[in-house]
């Protein structure tokens, strides 16, 4: 009996003592959340969620949080990553963040099924999507898309495809849409005709490649590049949204929101200044690319804010409405529609973003990337 | 881990031969797959083998199938060319540590919940055909659609200086997957005494509680180990993939989709994080066989649930 229950003891530390040091394990995971959060009090906690991990793209962000410009406004950020499952807009929504980086179009859809959320700043003026397709393919327009294997990643990445198919008078029934991967394999394979790609992202990973026949990195004159902005279709990308509801009638959320535009602006005149400062940081902040690659989506990314003629952030009439436009005349290929109808006037605003712009004229900042010019960066093989 | 899986009593009559035969089967087993793997690579088709709309074998090239000295070698390397980039393995090995926490904790919140909810079965009817019903159905909800909600919930929790860590949203979805197994293979286990031997405690007038702790807590073991088994291996793939849906940071789950995105430029590297959820789930796997072997007298006889 005694050894039995000597035993059972024994079994009882064991299992404890193994998942207090497994916990411990655990805990540097906890211990960077709480990073940006200085010993100052009264800061205002604000979360911001992304739609995706840490990198380039959102650059500003943490260039903000990097720089002490969020807490020089007396506010105390998170920024909470996205691995995917995470919606931004059902995480606004929900009340589990303050802000949220979206889409625009898929911030429509969800604006349609009831979510009161409204864009107070456009950070991206340009949309960064491309088509990509082999040089010989025979695919030099989205004309040539019909009847054609068309990647795209889905979850709402895939209306600027059917938008600019739209405009073009094609049936977008013809085509295959194929779901693709993190990565560029499935196009380099020629399980697609033509892939989905960002400027800042997927066509740098195309270049970071090795052509198996010449053992050499791919060059661009290897691909035919369709690009949306250009070839119509184009929609509004990276923006920030709001609560609706709190922006109406909650003047602390109204005063959280032009400090926090402020610093966002900050952030993102910083990225444009030193992109190789911004690119160190999303590295720090766990981006996982490599130097190459990270400073490619920064730049990138820059080239779709700047120049923001009007002042960072504000959005342009004519491309929101343009957006609304492809957003309702597209039809998926299963004959899905986005939208329906008009989203409501609560969907945007210009008021917190001007309100920002003004605070910070007069100080020493170039908010219409009037001098902005992007650099050169040097893709090396694996983006390393 | 093969070898720790044999119940100690017999274990302790092999000789060190045969625990040396064994390790080299093993390793063997491991340069089997690594010679099917280039074999494969070398003479299958260039296309894959596809059977109608799906290819059911990889492609060969260098992208889908990269060679294994490649990926080994691969390991050895730093992460990016940035100063001071710890080379591969370290980074892996740094991010399934913190997953294996994770995982950790899941399991044994699993374990606790798990043998209460079997010890509430036992000892009523009435709780068993009600909440069994629930248990099975627990387990068809979709990950995907639970581990936002999890997170929103976790998000809201804050009581007095406790606030809750996206960790333990992780850890919380690792053990609803891990207390099934241990809830169905305790409850299994601790009817398992047969009707003459809880016949005989009831005639020594031995009162629930009495029989619960001589009788069917030994008689449990052998149901209970390949449950906990299978507990560490379902609070594994259950950290790494509530990491991913969640955006939790510093896991192996999220370096495998991180890693995914740069396998267009460097195909070998995204293997790096998929060897060590290899790595991950056999020594959690090889951990609870360590419990086992501490158990050894309760398992006469082992029963696969």
């Amino acid at each position: 009996m005694t050894h039995s229950t000597r035993r059972a003891i024994a079994v009882g530390a064991g299992l404890l003592a193994s998942a207090l040091v497994l916990s411990a394990c655990s805990s540097p995971a906890s211990n960077e959340e709480g990073a940006g959060g200085g010993g100052e009090e009264e800061l205002t906690p604000v979360s911001l969620q992304l739609q995706w991990l840490p990198q380039g793209q959102f650059a500003g962000y943490y260039a903000a949080l990097d720089q002490g410009f969020f807490e020089d406004e007396g506010l105390d950020v998170e920024i909470i990553p996205s691995g995917g499952d995470i919606v931004p807009q059902d995480a606004l929504v929900a009340g589990d963040v303050d802000y949220a980086i979206a889409w625009v179009p898929k911030a429509l859809g969800s604006i349609e099924a009831g979510a009161n959320i409204t864009d107070i700043a456009q950070i991206f003026q340009r949309s960064g999507t491309l088509q990509v397709a082999w040089a010989d393919s025979g695919i030099d327009s989205v004309a040539d898309f019909e009847g054609k294997k068309i990647g795209s990643w889905g979850f709402g990445n895939e209306w600027e495809i059917f938008a600019a198919m739209a405009a073009e008078g094609l049936d977008s029934t013809t085509v295959q849409i194929i779901t693709q991967d993190f990565n560029m394999n499935a196009f380099l394979e020629g399980d697609i005709d033509a892939a989905q790609a960002m400027t800042y992202n997927e066509y740098a990973q195309l270049l970071e490649a090795t052509d198996p026949d010449t053992g050499e990195l791919y060059q661009p004159e290897d691909f035919n590049v369709i690009s949306y902005e250009e070839a119509g279709g184009a929609m509004l990308q990276d923006a920030i949204w709001a609560d609706t509801e709190r922006l109406e009638s909650d003047e602390e959320y109204q005063e959280t929101t032009v400090k926090f535009l402020k610093a966002v602006i900050k952030g993102w005149v910083y990225a444009a200044g030193d992109p190789e400062s911004a690119a160190d940081i999303t590295i720090a902040e766990g981006s996982g690319w490599g130097l190459s690659h990270e400073l490619w989506m920064v730049n990138e990314t820059n080239k779709l804010i700047w120049p923001s003629d009007n002042g960072i952030g504000i959005i342009d009439e004519a491309a929101w409405d343009a957006t609304v436009e492809g957003a309702l005349s597209a039809t998926n290929e299963t004959g899905a529609k986005l939208i329906t109808e008009e989203p409501p006037a609560s969907a945007w605003t210009n008021e917190w973003i001007q309100k920002a712009l003004d605070e910070l004229e007069g100080e020493d900042l170039d908010l219409t990337g009037a001098d902005f010019t992007p650099i050169d960066v040097t893709l090396t093989e694996g983006g390393a | 881990m093969t070898a720790l899986d044999a119940p100690p009593a017999l274990r302790r009559r092999r000789s060190p031969r045969v625990a040396l035969t064994r390790i080299g089967i093993g390793a063997l087993g491991i340069l089997a797959i690594a010679a099917i793997w280039e074999l494969y690579k070398a003479f299958g088709p260039a296309d894959g083998v596809v059977i109608g709309d799906s290819r059911i074998l990889p492609r060969t090239s260098d992208l889908a199938m990269p060679h294994i000295v490649d990926m080994v070698s691969r390991l050895f390397e730093p992460v990016t060319r940035a100063d001071g980039s710890p080379p591969l393995w370290l980074e892996v090995s740094g991010a399934a540590a913190v997953t294996l926490g994770i995982a950790a904790v899941g399991w044994v919140v699993g374990l606790i919940v798990g043998v209460a909810l079997a010890l509430v079965m036992v000892r009523s009817r009435l709780a068993e055909s009600s909440l069994l019903p629930w248990i099975v159905l627990s387990q068809t909800v979709p990950l995907i659609a639970f581990a936002p909600v999890v997170r929103s919930w976790g998000s809201k929790i804050e009581i007095g200086a406790f606030e809750w860590q996206d960790w333990m949203s992780v850890a919380v979805i690792a053990s609803y997957l891990a207390f099934f197994p241990v809830a169905i293979g305790a409850l299994r286990g601790l009817q398992s005494p047969d009707a003459i031997h809880t016949e005989l405690m009831r005639s020594y007038a031995a009162g629930w509680w009495a029989t619960l702790v001589k009788l069917r807590f030994p008689a449990s073991v052998p149901y209970l180990l390949p449950a906990l088994r299978l507990a560490a291996a379902n609070a594994v793939v259950g950290a790494i993939v509530a990491e991913v849906s969640t955006g939790l940071r510093g896991g192996i789950g999220r370096m495998i989709v991180q890693y995914a995105g740069q396998a267009s430029g460097d195909p070998a590297k995204s293997w790096g994080p998929i060897f060590g959820a290899i790595v991950l789930g056999l020594v959690a796997a090889g951990s609870v066989a360590l419990i086992g072997g501490t158990l050894g007298n309760y398992r006469r006889a082992e029963v696969n649930s």
